[in-house]
């Protein structure tokens, strides 16, 4: 068996708010091994954004904090690192794209500049190099004519072309793991196949690792190895792709499945949708997070949370429910 | 419920639109204002919506399915072609005219945080198309009819003295739907109804404006970019680029056998939600973006990144063509 390249233990993150503390990451374990693209999926609010941004210790402090747990990154705690030692890290070892290519890029400067300048600084390399190596870059992401395209600003590119410049400067510093979040959610489906394609190409070819944040099931059908399902902060249920469709063990996961509508699906069945609301994290009920829209809710369940175990060969869940 | 509606028989077109033009000018300069080029949002759109049915209206961002909404609404305008609605055509109505046109055919916008005012109550909300038709004279007719609806979007009685903010995303859809229905219409545009929202609570609303249509015989106009949202809930399906429609065929043609090259793009690009589907899927994946609507490319606007283009295609705009009854493609391989 090969190490996992990351392996988070018993993240937990919390916000103060005017509302009191939430606990917006609450527990949370999962591993990305080598070369493998991992989901986490999940409905807005479910802390899948602040599991990324703890990995790399981005989250705003105040309000934010770490408070427990490990970040073993190659076997390393990023927890226990000092600044210059999680700069190092960030876009060298580790890159991130956001949902937003705009709010990531400096509108002032242009493109090649920006895609330049990590390679700049985090491998020392010339600026005259860096440059060089900036337009191959974005010839790999697969913007035509390279070379005269650096000298425009982020606004003179379109959405998809924003994106592909934000998948080159995480690719810039060739990374172990790239933590892509919601990256298409604000780009047409051609163009967002056509991201998305491309990520899972160029990760192929370098061996990095992917973590792919997103609350589409079909964006993860076709793109991910495993999948981690995350409800109210929490890890409900973790398994691979086709494992996890074919024999979702957890309420809430069968629940999401029998939600949506598919693009092959038989027309006009009636979807089965999850009744009432995500939970408020200000406010969550005792013991199973869930319970309040589960249909298999057991007594044990008001009273106990149930831990992430194993069920099955890479599946584990966290339900006291034998689905 | 309702007295002396203009009666359509079932099947027969609620709504037909003819060659649609929504033309925007561009201006330039603050102070004296010149117009330097026309945005075509929309031009020449043709479609018909039978009573009792669901069009669904996709396409990606800026090909003129808000504009075409909009235009149906009589929010807008239209530059040129005739919206004949219950048999009469509003494109030119305004004033009272337009008034009464409204009754009967309502919108339901994306934004449920956006689309409803946050100083009055859920009451006050879904009354006011009632009081803007001054049909709230009768104050407990008005109440029960506000407590009905409410209830028919699947909201509780004592959520109608409360405010916008304390709901849900999902709960302000419903808000907006019970609004919407507040004076019986016969059609509904929905444009987005769901795209902000989470996916389980999707499909609670997706399933109540199916329930809705059931129980009221409604026809909708339901605009959407999700294809798999919209496959769901459509009879047909009408797909739009730069500002044209290039097929229209009934739910599962359009998707088993699509016949516009941009159609079959779009179909691959979209995931399903099955691992197993997605490795035997084929795929292809079209080059490109959606070209500026300031400069369509000449011809088919679709040839720039069309797979199949041909020389003819470069230049000759293809024109839309029933190839079957109900089903209409806008593309010189379909041309004869
Ligand atoms: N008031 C306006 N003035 C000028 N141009 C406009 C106006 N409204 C829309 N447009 C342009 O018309 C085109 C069609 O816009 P429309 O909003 O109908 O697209 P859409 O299909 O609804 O897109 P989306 O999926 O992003 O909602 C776009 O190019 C848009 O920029
Ligand atoms: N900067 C912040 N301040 C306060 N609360 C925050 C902050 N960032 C995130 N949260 C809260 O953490 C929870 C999880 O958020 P997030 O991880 O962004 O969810 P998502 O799964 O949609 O990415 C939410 O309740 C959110 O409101
Ligand atoms: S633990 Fe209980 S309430 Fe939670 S998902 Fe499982 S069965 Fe439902
Ligand atoms: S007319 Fe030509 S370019 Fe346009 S869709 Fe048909 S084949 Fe392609
Ligand atoms: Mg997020
Ligand atoms: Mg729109």
């Amino acid at each position: 068996m090969t190490s996992p390249l990351l392996e988070v233990k018993g993240l937990t993150t919390r916000f103060r708010t005017e509302r009191g503390t939430v606990t917006a990451v609450d527990d949370v374990s999962f591993h990305v091994d080598p070369g493998e693209t991992l989901a986490i999926v999940g409905e807005s609010g479910s802390g899948k954004s602040v599991t990324a941004l703890s990995v790399l210790r981005l989250i705003p402090n105040p309000p934010g904090q770490i408070e427990r747990g490990e970040i073993l990154f190659d076997g390393e705690d990023l927890l226990k690192l000092d600044d210059p030692g999680i700069r190092e890290v960030r876009g060298n070892k580790i890159a991130m794209i956001f949902q937003e290519p705009m709010s990531s890029l400096n509108p002032a400067l242009t493109v090649g500049l920006q895609v330049a300048e990590p390679i700049n600084v985090h491998r020392g390399t010339a600026w005259t190099k860096a440059y060089e190596a900036a337009t191959e870059l974005i010839g790999r992401v697969r913007i035509a004519d390279a070379a005269s395209r650096l000298n425009s600003y982020p606004h003179q590119y379109s959405g998809g072309m924003r994106q592909r410049v934000m998948i080159a400067m995480a690719l810039a510093c060739a990374p172990r793991l790239i933590i892509a979040d919601e990256p298409t959610t604000a780009l047409d489906v051609t163009v967002q196949a056509q991201i998305l394609d491309l990520l899972k190409e160029l990760t192929r070819e370098t061996g990095s690792s992917l973590i792919l944040i997103t609350h589409d099931l079909g964006v993860v059908a076709r793109y991910a190895d495993r999948v981690a399902v995350m409800y109210g902060g929490r890890i409900v249920e973790v398994a691979p792709a086709r494992e996890l469709y074919a024999r979702p063990k957890h309420p809430y996961t069968s629940g999401l499945m029998a939600s949506v509508p598919r693009l092959d699906g038989g027309g006009r069945r009636r979807l089965m949708p999850i009744e009432g609301q995500p939970p408020d994290l200000a406010s969550l009920p005792a013991g199973c997070s869930f319970g309040p829209r589960c249909r298999a809710i057991l007594d044990q369940c008001r009273a106990a949370r149930p831990e992430l175990v194993q069920v099955g060969d890479r599946h584990s869940k966290a339900c006291f429910a034998d689905v | 419920m309702s007295d002396a509606l203009p009666q359509v028989p079932a099947n027969e077109p609620i709504l037909r639109v003819e060659d649609l033009k929504v033309h925007f000018p561009v201006t330039k300069g603050i102070i004296i204002q010149r117009q330097v080029a026309t945005v075509k949002a929309v031009d020449g759109v043709s479609f018909t919506i039978r009573r009792g049915e669901t069009l669904g209206l996709v396409g990606e961002s800026g090909s003129g399915k808000s504009t075409t909404g909009l235009a149906v609404l009589r929010m807008l305008t239209p530059t040129a072609g005739r919206i004949v609605f219950e048999g009469q055509d509003i494109a030119h109505h305004d004033g009272a005219e337009l008034l009464e046109v409204r009754r009967r055919m309502q919108m339901v916008y994306q934004d449920p945080y956006g689309s409803l005012n946050p100083r009055m109550t859920i009451r006050t909300i879904v009354g006011e198309p009632l009081a803007v038709h001054g049909l709230d004279a009768d104050r407990k007719a008005t109440r029960d009819k506000i407590a009905e609806l409410i209830a028919s979007v699947g909201l509780l009685p004592d959520m109608a003295d409360r405010y916008p903010h304390e709901f849900s995303g999902g709960q302000r859809q419903r808000i907006g739907i019970a609004r919407a229905l507040a004076l019986e219409p016969s059609l509904l545009i929905a444009d987005e109804p769901v795209s902000a929202l989470d996916v389980s609570i999707q499909a609670q609303v997706i399933n109540l404006f199916m329930d809705l249509q059931e129980r009221l015989g409604l026809t909708y106009l339901f605009i959407a970019h999700d294809l798999a949202v919209v496959r769901h809930i459509s009879t047909r399906i009408a797909v739009m680029y730069l500002g044209r429609l290039v097929e229209i065929a009934d739910r599962d043609e359009l998707y088993q056998n699509p016949l516009h090259p941009y159609t079959e793009a779009l179909m691959a690009a979209v995931p399903v939600a099955d691992p197993e589907v997605e490795a035997k899927r084929p795929r292809t994946v079209i080059s490109g973006e959606v070209p500026s609507a300031l400069r369509p490319p000449p011809g088919c606007a679709f040839h720039t990144r069309c797979p199949r283009v041909m020389a003819r295609c470069k230049t000759e705009q293809p024109q839309l063509r029933e190839v079957a009854p109900g089903r209409a493609v806008s593309c010189h391989l379909h041309s004869n």
